[in-house]
């Protein structure tokens, strides 16, 4: 078997490309931290709410412009600890955010950013993120979870 | 002398094409259902068109989804490698014949079993089917009938394989016939997943003889297969690409060795990378999800060497015909021939499809469009338009042939016609569902307006995209079918062949290694094993308390 | 049927023969499509 030389250059360029992309993203995984929302902690998906996590939902400070968000979503609503469903926090603060599901799988995408994570029951999903743009961003549903899959949302507002 | 020189022609032995047509006729009706669902879909998604109130948005998402990423697919690809391999190979016996009716009528009565359940509404839970959302336990026994019936299917295409090589000793086997028996074999070897994850774990719950579920097992079994089977779609327009294209533009197969290479890549490769729609799921090790994530990169290597395979296959041809510069070959091309415009534009398509690929499967790339529109446009790329632009362009003269017909000149304008449409309607289509999943759209929605805030209304215009670009699919489709039912029962009769490209005169023997099924397998069996032992088993060692089973449509 | 034998080195003095420039021009373009789309994403990644 012979191969043109040509694509012997091509399938080494190729190659060195995808090696490229592997170490970039290797790298800001394990050396920089930047995992892919991940957890493995789990819980009993029928008893969420006695968790020490999520029996009060929403925006707790524990630092300096530091905060942790917890959110429990079910068919076809995100509990973020308030009656409007917006959430204020401050410009630049970093957001530790827990999730969980009481029911089926569902989405948890704040539009815009690089939150963007699954809910699956069991499982509490974790992801750190920091708001360093203010503005208005919409958490939404991104998995199937029924007939009002769509009408699940919660607003993120990042003020001054 | 008429007549003796049509008796050369290479075609499916009688009996073999009506096998073959009989699953042309399920996947040409699956594709006017499906498109038709695809259209209401985006029209409802315009917010100014509202589905009658007996007909749920998600429902007819499901119908969509089953209905053309699972039968529409998986029939059209089963015929086209019945007769691939029929044509190859010198037809079946009575027996693999009888076999592959009994797959394909296991296949239907699947079929309708399942469609019978997502009309009654019993069964909205998208073609993925992830628990714990659960439908009605005959849509899941459904779906467990066309996977096995599909088993019959790939075992007589892989058992043809191997008569031929005991038959012809010492003989080569002929590259499409290798190449439906690798695609066939990594089918087996993916489904086992579903269907253990099905009939082991999903029927029993949804029959309430257990009560819960494994959620993230069953999906990781679900990921399993469904990486391969996007490789299931695509190998059979690999198929036609290599081994059969050529000879539609008066060329030779570029490489035998070299698509036999590309083809065991795949075997190997194609399985072990389910992780990689799984990256933003809580579960699963970062360790394993980065290294599957390495796998996927090298699936994409074949890729690479197709692209190069193609482009040389159309240069070698336009120098043949005399082409000078740098591009002057593409000239040459017979572009005002449907047989190549279609598969030809289906190509052109995967580009950025294979590049939407790489993103998605990219690590912490996949946080930026999981889940988003993006994979949708992805998908409609690569399978609904490379692989169904290919499939359309193997209709042309696949069901002729079979029927004992011809494509008429007006037909091949209709081809023609119907390539542009679907081109258009889907660089319209697509290209919206990018922007607007890079925007954070998400997908499998209905029309929403969800808090009013200023982010997501800003999809509004990319959704009228989206329809205007499904509204010219729709018509797309409306041309194909007429195209289909021309050739299967109007068209003049005559004789059309099943063309087969063949090796260069001068091309250097392949090397038996290829053939060697024994390593092939082994290897992928390996690194099936590397890939996925200790995670499942992390998986189930770890599982939370079990999920029950919801109803939410 | 049997195909005259050739030597090893006739073949590859046949195949390296066909003028393949476009194609490796046309490949490299399919690379560049490549990096770039990923390079894009990459960068809206970093910046969000």
């Amino acid at each position: 078997m012979n191969m043109h030389k040509y694509e012997k250059v091509w399938i080494l360029i190729g190659s060195a490309t995808l090696l490229f992309f592997l170490i970039v993203v290797g790298v800001s995984a394990f050396y920089m931290g930047n995992q892919p929302p991940s957890c493995a902690v789990t819980l009993d998906p029928e008893k969420v709410r006695e968790h020490q996590l999520f029996k009060e939902p929403g925006l707790t400070e524990i630092g300096d412009n530091e905060y942790q968000l917890t959110v429990v979503a079910s068919a076809f609503d995100y509990d973020v600890g308030t009656d409007d469903k917006v959430v204020q926090i401050p410009v630049g603060a970093t957001v530790h955010i827990s999730a969980t599901t009481t029911d089926v799988i569902h989405g948890f995408e704040i539009a815009g950013t690089n939150a963007n994570m699954m809910l699956e029951p069991g499982y509490i999903s974790t992801y750190t993120n920091t708001f360093d743009k203010p503005g208005t961003y919409t958490l939404v549903c991104n998995e199937y979870c029924g007939v009002g899959h769509h009408l699940m949302y919660a607003t993120i507002e990042v003020v001054e | 002398m008429k007549t003796a020189a049509q008796s050369l022609l290479k075609k499916v032995p009688a009996k073999d094409a009506k096998l073959v047509m009989a699953h042309m006729y399920v996947a040409f009706a699956a594709l006017a259902i499906g498109a038709t669902m695809g259209l209401l879909q985006v029209l409802e998604r315009t917010g100014s068109f509202q589905l009658p109130s007996w007909l749920g948005y998600y429902q007819v998402l499901t119908v969509h989804g089953v209905i053309l990423g699972l039968v529409l697919t998986t029939f059209f690809i089963i015929g086209f490698m019945f007769a691939a391999q029929s044509v190859t190979t010198g037809g079946y016996s009575n027996k693999e014949r009888t076999a592959g009716w009994i797959g394909f009528i296991m296949m239907l009565v699947g079929t309708i079993a399942a469609a019978i359940m997502i009309l009654l509404n019993e069964a909205t839970v998208l073609y993925t089917f992830y628990v714990p959302l659960q439908a009605h336990a005959v849509f899941y026994i459904g779906l467990a009938l066309v996977i096995a019936g599909s088993w019959f299917a790939v075992w007589v295409i892989v058992l043809r394989h191997f008569r031929f090589r005991k038959e012809n000793p010492g003989v080569r086997t002929p590259l499409l016939s290798y190449m439906a028996t690798v695609n066939s074999l990594m089918w087996q070897i993916a489904t086992i997943g579903v269907a253990y994850s099905t009939i082991v774990h999903i029927i029993p719950w949804s029959l309430g003889l257990t009560e819960t579920v494994d959620v993230l097992l069953t999906r990781t079994l679900f990921w399993y297969f469904g990486h391969p089977l996007v490789y299931f779609w695509l190998l059979p327009a690999y198929m036609m690409w290599y081994a059969i294209l050529p000879k539609i533009i008066g060329g030779k197969i570029f490489s035998d060795s070299l698509a036999r290479l590309a083809f065991a890549l795949f075997l190997i490769f194609s399985i072990p990378v389910g992780f990689h729609h799984q990256l933003t799921e809580p579960g699963i090790d970062p360790f394993w999800k980065y290294l599957q994530v390495v796998l996927t990169m090298v699936v994409v290597v074949p890729s690479l060497m197709t692209a190069f395979t193609l482009f040389a296959t159309f240069e070698q041809r336009g120098r043949e015909l005399g082409a000078k510069g740098l591009f002057g070959w593409l000239k040459k091309m017979p572009w005002n021939d449907a047989r190549f415009l279609a598969p030809f534009v289906g190509m052109l398509f995967f580009i950025p499809g294979g590049a939407g690929g790489i993103v998605n499967t990219s690590h912490q790339l996949n946080q930026v469009v999981h889940n988003t529109l993006w994979v949708t446009g992805h998908f409609h790329l690569t399978v609904a338009t490379a692989v169904m632009l290919t499939f359309f362009g193997i209709t042309y003269w696949l069901v002729p042939s079979l029927t004992g017909r011809v494509l008429t000149p007006v037909m091949n304008r209709m081809g023609i016609l119907q390539t542009i449409l679907w081109g258009t309607g889907m660089l319209i289509m697509s290209g919206a569902m990018h922007w607007q999943g890079l925007l954070g759209g998400p997908r499998r929605s209905a029309y929403s307006e969800y808090a009013g805030n200023a982010d997501t209304l800003a999809w509004g215009p990319y959704q009228i995209a989206q329809a205007i670009g499904g509204s010219i699919l729709f018509l797309g489709m409306i041309v194909m079918i007429i195209i289909f039912i021309n050739l299967a029962f109007f068209a003049p009769k005559g004789e059309t062949e099943f063309p087969v490209a063949e090796d260069h005169p001068n091309a250097a023997p392949t090397p038996a290694i290829f053939e060697n099924w024994k390593l092939w397998i082994g290897i992928t069996a390996a690194l099936i094993l590397f890939a996925y032992t200790i995670p499942i088993i992390d998986i189930i060692q770890n599982a939370p308390p079990g999920a029950k089973g919801f109803k939410l449509w | 049927m049997a195909k005259p034998e050739r030597t090893e080195e006739q073949v590859t003095q046949q195949h390296e023969e066909h003028d393949l420039k476009g194609t490796f021009v046309s490949v490299m373009i399919l690379g560049a499509f490549l990096l770039v789309s990923w390079l894009g994403v990459w960068s809206l990644y970093l910046a969000r």
